[in-house]
């Protein structure tokens, strides 16, 4: 590709703490737009709450999050801005126990655009059949969103970011607990989606696959260790570094197949 | 009995108290999806140190005990205001682990407002109007006067038409902050609306049910909803139905036993609603749940 990749998230020397840990340290990185990107990084790398820096869900201590316009769509007023980001939620910090349908759940893509004092009505409704429809969950419509599997959840979170109409798309190991089918599904999806122009992060636990699914990757521990496109970045050294092992273990790490 | 029905202070008493666990009930519904049971415990108990304070010290003020609503119910939420913040600043500034917390705050300031109550109790000069104070510890649904009425009424009102405007708001705020920030929303002014809301369902309460018991007026009736339904919508509904069947119904009983505390009464009653719920409820009660293991 002869055009210049243009950046849609950076990060500039941000440090975020809870209480007395240090989640993330003096992190400044550049994620490319219309690209999918990895998070990488072993258990507590701060994987997550780079995500939510990213989301503002979390108080940043120092340094700072630049979305770029243009990978938002432009002419975006401020408050536009933020609602075109979606967010999929590890599943683990998901109340799956709520009162809520799918349909209610993928409505909630459309509170951006409704005032605070307005509910979503028959557009909303039928905006998020459409966005049901993409990801082959109509007829679970009705159903409280505890009664689905792994990778069901997985869809209608997903089709809640559609809703949204976001542009970039932020996920929290949306792979986790969902069967191989449905992964296939998934990241059909999110190549789509990279193909019409939209960004989409991804945090990400399965090194096997790293290299098939990912046009760049981000490779963290609490620190940045590495970043870059895929091909040059996620080399043996570079996984060392963040895991702290030996490189021939991340096989069995990841339970995956080890590489020969 | 038909006598006792068309009682006018009986009346008042039962409306009183099914407008108080309606309101309770439906706000508790989000107090217990936020997994907010044992702050509203913290704030309820620690409400008692405002209302003694608040009689204090509008009786050094004028020389009268005063026990309407319409004094200590300001009381109460200042107390309430400031057992939050203790609560917010002990866990962002020191070490100590967040159920200790809650168990400091609400010992510290229902330890005071028992010290302050049995004090203004035993003072040499007696304070006019002290004799009842201690009904705020569980409760005396007999003890409400029409300005106390309207009162609760003015709270429940204004409360519930908050929450239905701003239905979709609150929705998506207690089910997932993260994504409420990402849509763009003010996600701090309404989660302090929302915690405005569950401090209004809690001193609402203080009169009929008591701070001791208060929280079960709360989480009870949600408890129960949520085994009947799987929308939010009818649950919020069905806790307010359950929250004022039971209030009412607690508070007739207590009237009849003269002098029965009302608090327990009510409890008593939501906790049968409650243990019927888990049983029964479809898809998630005890019983179905071994009748699909046995089919």
């Amino acid at each position: 590709m002869g055009e210049t990749i243009q950046t849609a998230i950076e990060t500039r020397q941000l440090t975020v703490a809870y209480a007395a840990t240090t989640a993330l340290w003096n992190v400044s990185l550049q994620i490319p737009m219309q690209r999918i990107s990895a998070i990488i990084g072993p258990n507590g790398a701060g994987k997550s709450t780079l995500l939510k820096a990213i989301l503002g869900g979390v108080p940043i201590l120092s340094g700072e999050v630049i979305v770029n316009d243009a990978a938002l769509g432009r002419e975006q007023s401020a408050r536009g801005k933020a609602s075109r980001i979606g967010y999929v939620p590890q599943r683990s910090a998901v109340d799956w126990d709520f009162p809520i349908t799918v349909l209610d759940l993928v409505l909630m893509g459309t509170y951006g655009r409704l005032k605070w004092f307005q509910r979503p009505g028959k557009k909303e409704r039928e905006d998020a059949f459409d966005a049901l429809e993409q990801v082959q969950m109509c007829e679970y419509a009705d159903r409280q969103i505890g009664q689905l599997s792994g990778g069901q959840q997985q869809r209608v979170f997903l089709a809640r970011a559609f809703v949204q109409k976001a542009k970039i798309y932020l996920l929290d190991e949306p792979f986790a607990g969902v069967d191989a089918k449905t992964e296939k599904m998934i990241v059909e999806i999110l190549h789509r989606l990279r193909d019409q122009g939209d960004t989409v992060v991804m945090v990400h636990h399965d090194l096997t696959t790293v290299a098939n699914y990912f046009d760049h990757v981000t490779l963290l521990n609490r620190q940045l260790v590495a970043a870059g496109a895929t091909q040059t970045t996620f080399t043996a050294e570079n996984i060392q570094a963040t895991y702290g092992i030996d490189g021939m273990m991340w096989g069995q790490m990841s339970n995956g197949p080890c590489h020969d | 009995m038909i006598e006792f029905f068309t009682d006018y202070t009986v009346q008042l008493v039962v409306v009183g108290s099914a407008i108080t666990g309606a309101t309770s009930g439906a706000l508790g519904c989000f107090a217990y999806l936020r997994k907010q049971g044992l702050i509203g415990d913290v704030i309820s108990h620690s409400t008692l140190l405002g209302i003694v304070v608040v009689f204090w010290v509008w009786f050094a003020l004028t020389g009268e005990g005063s026990k309407s609503l319409w004094l200590l119910i300001p009381g109460a939420i200042v107390a309430a205001i400031g057992a939050m913040i203790l609560m917010q600043w002990i866990a962002s500034s020191t070490k100590i682990k967040p159920d200790a917390s809650l168990g400091v705050v609400l010992a510290l300031f229902f330890g005071s407002g028992m010290t302050m109550l049995r004090w203004i109790q035993r003072s040499a000069t007696p304070i006019p109007g002290q004799a009842g104070l201690e009904d705020y510890l569980f409760g005396m649904a007999a003890a409400m006067t029409l300005a106390d009425l309207w009162m609760v009424a003015g709270l429940a009102v204004c409360s519930l038409l908050l929450l239905l405007i701003c239905w979709s708001r609150f929705k998506v705020l207690t089910f997932d902050v993260q994504y409420a920030t990402g849509l763009g929303l003010a996600v701090g002014i309404w989660e302090l609306l929302m915690l405005s809301l569950l401090v209004i369902g809690i001193v609402i309460g203080i009169q009929i049910v008591g701070v001791v018991l208060m929280v079960a007026m709360l989480v009870a009736p949600a408890s129960a909803a949520r085994q009947w339904t799987n929308t939010l919508g009818k649950m919020v509904g069905l806790a307010a139905l359950i929250g004022a069947m039971c209030a009412g119904g607690g508070a007739l009983l207590s009237a009849v036993g003269k002098g029965m505390p009302t608090g327990p009464v009510i409890v008593v009653f939501l906790c049968c609603v409650v243990g019927f719920s888990l049983l029964f409820g479809p898809g998630r009660g005890v019983l179905s749940r071994r009748r699909k293991l046995v089919a």
